[in-house]
């Protein structure tokens, strides 16, 4: 076992990670542990754009976005911390083109903006102009540039450190945060860092479905981590599927490809989305797209043989608009469906995306241990965190936006309490919780196959708790969560060796999954409303008198099955009240 | 080694089902563990796939249902992260950009597939190798922007012909598979390589950076882009499809001509 010590350990080097670093790393000593080297982060995935209402090609402001973003995500959000974001995102779009992001420019010079799902000028009149792009490879620009800088700024990182556990240490007034464990791949060497703050950036949990847009690494390992700390999770039955994934791959198709005026056809080929969303039409926000493709398919009006998905028509760009603004995604198409997008209209289908739920923040990143109090020293930002900004849906853009403004206030304030604080004593043995999983996951002490239970798991959550969900698929995905959750009790894993042990990865990834499917599950069955991401079949409605509030889990015992008890956290209103969310 | 449709799931040993239009590829996998093995050896899998799988589904069946051991790097599996570049059938390719219908032999024949770690970097495991040298080399290079004087208080500007300039070597996504695919990197591992260059080239074609002087004397090295051979193994295992040898020939013109 090895040991470190540091001011803040940042851990995950996706978007909010870097950000977070590039801001510690000037002020404290820093250092970022990752499972994956950074640039293969999932951040780089991400393409159509980032919204800041920097009104260089037409009428906008922060106001008009924040609301965009409070109605957007059905007013479920902390309208004090989407106010925040709103108006950061200019200098946070600002600083990044100061690090070098080379955005795309429009005729002046400047940077070129373009339209997106939700968002609108004055308060829903008609989509706007705020997403700042660079082509579809936005997101890849974003993780470049901040890796890019992270290496000016000599960051150090720990590349393939599997953080496996936090320590919290007991003081009179509640627990604070000491430090983290790390499994180091190559050599399965485990390794303490003592640290004053610790900041979470480990992004999403989009693998515990079958059809998703993520990457097999995102199994949403930091939520997991604080989960079993007895530390709450908060919204988690939000999730978001994102309407254009290539048709039985899940692959995402931006929806800057519907910015640049392509439109959802069904198999008649009439533009559906009309009919949904009179007014701004395939612009309207993901949740109400994703579902009227799907009510397209349920009602036998979907395209190709098996009428299980539709088309998004892109014939009528021209080849110079894909092939300079689009050029990823019409790659995409032509290589993994054989499709040219110049030519003929992509299948689409909803894909798993993004939760909106995760570790529950303050507008500074610090971590909640329950409705009122904070853990010194920790701190969480970016996918895995819920500030909340994105409430019971995210706007397209604002993952960029988020991870870029509460990344930094998290390094911000990472650092801060780093500097004026001094280190608090480690709890005895840190690294016995995390020794003990990795020797029973190596132990012989059953046969159930790692990718059995997986697949299992992915088919269940597909097939029970995606874009609509009732209340006997929520049981039915229950029950089968649990049944799976008891067969890895029995779980093999073929690679005994230290040196990069992938399948014993896989394995430990498994059980953060395991666990976040059935919280996402047990929210889901108590939320008996429609709201967002989370639609009810058996409860259409929103219902603002009973579930106007923030869920909130908290585990409940030792071992994987232990229970989940929920509990409300109540919404923070500025400015807008709710109101009847059309488009 | 062939599935069987009607094998329990769910105990170890059983495969899962056979989706209808599969067909039996045998894939060839260079395999070395130096935590156990003397030397590097092949082992054959037979595995059942479908033409519109990509490479990286097949190394995932061998990995969850015949052998765990198998390692390899992969995240986002469609092209965008860079972390699974390898040989395949003997040219640098992402396994999850490389289509088995693209690889099947014609005329019914069986296919083999042959899959290798990249060269030129030491392998830690099985296809997966030590990226160290290469981030080095790219880290050298000073890839970000560089300035001087007042910040302004907007955005820099940039006309579109000036952003263009460097668009297509802002595509890299550090994969790896230009540097191991050249000749000059296998027998001289100082060499900077094609990626370094590349990102180096981002940074010296764009109109808001001042550095440009900076990293043409590091590449003017002996190390540098002189040991450039121009055989285009780079721009043809580039899973971006970047003019690599093109933007290291700019390079090159800029240190002779002195003029960016």
């Amino acid at each position: 076992m090895q040991f470190h010590k540091y001011d803040v350990v940042i851990i995950g080097a996706g978007g909010a990670g870097m950000r977070a670093a590039i801001e510690s790393g000037q002020r404290a000593r820093t250092a970022v542990l990752t499972k994956l080297y950074p640039t293969r982060s999932h951040t780089g995935a991400a393409q159509g754009g980032m919204c800041a209402a920097l009104a260089n090609v037409e009428e906008d402001n922060w106001e008009w976005h924040t609301f965009d973003t409070i109605k957007g995500g059905d007013y479920l959000v902390d309208q004090d911390a989407a106010e925040i974001m709103a108006k950061e995102a200019i200098d946070a779009v600002l600083d990044l083109e100061k690090m070098g992001l080379p955005f795309n420019r429009t005729p002046e010079g400047k940077i070129d903006q373009r339209r997106f799902g939700g968002h609108t000028r004055n308060h829903g009149e008609a989509a706007v102009r705020r997403a700042c792009y660079a082509a579809d490879r936005t997101g890849h620009m974003i993780l470049q540039t901040l890796y890019q800088n992270c290496v000016k700024h000599g960051i150090e990182f720990f590349n393939e450190f599997y953080v496996l556990d936090i320590c919290l240490t007991e003081t009179a007034d509640g627990p604070v945060c000491t430090g983290a464990v790390a499994y180091e791949l190559a050599t399965g060497e485990i390794h303490v860092f003592q640290a004053k703050s610790v900041v979470f950036a480990t992004g999403g949990f989009g693998k515990v479905f079958k059809t998703t847009s993520n990457a097999h690494t995102l199994t949403g390992d930091g939520m997991g981590i604080v989960f079993r700390k007895g530390l709450p999770l908060e919204d988690m039955e939000f999730y978001q599927f994102h309407p254009t994934g290539l048709a039985g791959l899940g692959i995402l198709l931006t929806e800057g490809a519907r910015g640049e005026g392509a439109i959802l056809r069904n198999a008649s080929g009439e533009r559906f989305m009309e009919r949904y969303a009179p007014t701004i039409k395939d612009l309207a926000p993901r949740d109400i797209v994703a579902r009227s493709m799907a009510l397209e398919v349920l009602e036998g009006r979907g395209a190709g043989p098996n009428k299980d998905y539709v088309l998004l028509d892109c014939t009528h760009l021209g080849a110079e608009v894909l092939e300079t603004k689009l050029p990823d995604i019409t790659e995409f198409a032509r290589t993994y469906l054989a499709v040219d997008p110049v030519k003929e209209p992509v299948p689409v289908y909803p894909t798993a995306h993004y939760a909106m739920g995760g570790i529950p923040t303050n507008v500074h990143g610090e971590v909640l241990r329950d409705n009122d109090n904070i853990v010194p020293g920790l701190y969480a930002a970016g996918e895995c965190a819920c500030v909340s900004v994105h409430g019971a849906n995210r706007l397209g853009t604002n993952s960029l936006l988020d991870i870029n403004v509460f990344g930094r206030r998290a390094g911000i304030a990472a650092a801060e309490y780093a500097l004026s604080h001094d280190h608090v004593e480690l709890p005895e043995n840190p690294a016995a919780g995390v020794q003990a999983q990795i020797e029973l996951a190596l132990s012989e002490h059953g046969h159930e196959r790692v990718a059995d239970i997986r697949t299992e798991l992915q088919a269940t959550m597909d097939a029970n708790a995606s874009v609509y969900r009732t209340e006997d698929t929520l049981k039915q995905a229950l029950h089968d969560v649990q049944a799976l959750k008891e067969r890895y009790q029995r779980i093999t894993v073929q690679d005994k060796g230290k040196r990069f042990n992938t399948d014993l990865l896989e394995a430990v990834e498994l059980g953060f999954l395991l666990e976040l499917a059935e919280v996402l599950v047990v929210g889901a069955l108590a939320r008996k409303e429609s709201r967002g991401g989370h639609a009810r079949e058996d409860y259409p409605n929103r219902d603002d008198t009973n579930f106007m509030r923030h869920s909130m889990y908290y585990k409940q015992g030792e071992g994987l099955s232990a229970d989940i008890r929920l509990d409300y956290k109540p919404v923070t209103f500025t400015r807008y009240q709710p109101m009847e969310r059309k488009y | 080694m062939t599935a069987t449709a009607e094998a329990p799931t769910g105990s170890r040993g059983a495969q899962p089902p056979v989706p209808d239009g599969a067909i039996t590829i045998t894939l060839k996998v260079r395999r070395f563990n130096p935590e156990f093995d003397d030397e590097p050896r092949w082992d054959s899998f037979e595995i059942p796939a479908l033409p519109s799988d990509r490479v990286l589904n097949l190394l995932h069946y061998v990995k969850w249902y015949l052998d765990g051991t198998l390692t390899f790097r992969r995240s986002c599996a469609h092209g965008i992260c860079g972390s699974d570049a390898m040989r395949i059938n003997g040219v640098n390719r992402l396994a999850c950009k490389v289509l088995l219908k693209d690889l099947l032999a014609g005329g019914g024949k069986p296919t083999t597939i042959t899959v290798e770690p990249i060269k030129g970097l030491p392998v830690h495991k099985d296809l997966l190798v030590d990226m160290e040298p290469f981030f080095e080399a790219y880290r050298a290079v000073k890839p970000y922007l560089i300035t001087y004087g007042n910040e302004p208080t907007r955005e820099r500007v940039q006309s579109i012909a000036d952003r263009e300039r460097f668009d297509d070597t802002t595509k890299c996504i550090l994969c790896a598979a230009c540097t191991t695919s050249c000749p000059v990197y296998w027998t001289e591992g100082s060499y900077f390589g094609p990626a370094a260059i590349v990102n180096a080239h981002r940074f010296i074609f764009d109109s808001r950076d001042e550095g440009a002087e900076e990293r043409l004397d590091i590449l003017n090295d002996v190390d540098g882009v002189w040991r450039c051979r121009t055989t285009f193994n780079c721009t043809d295992a580039c899973p971006r499809g970047i003019q690599v040898t093109k933007a290291i020939q700019e390079v090159k013109r800029a240190l002779l001509f002195k003029r960016v």
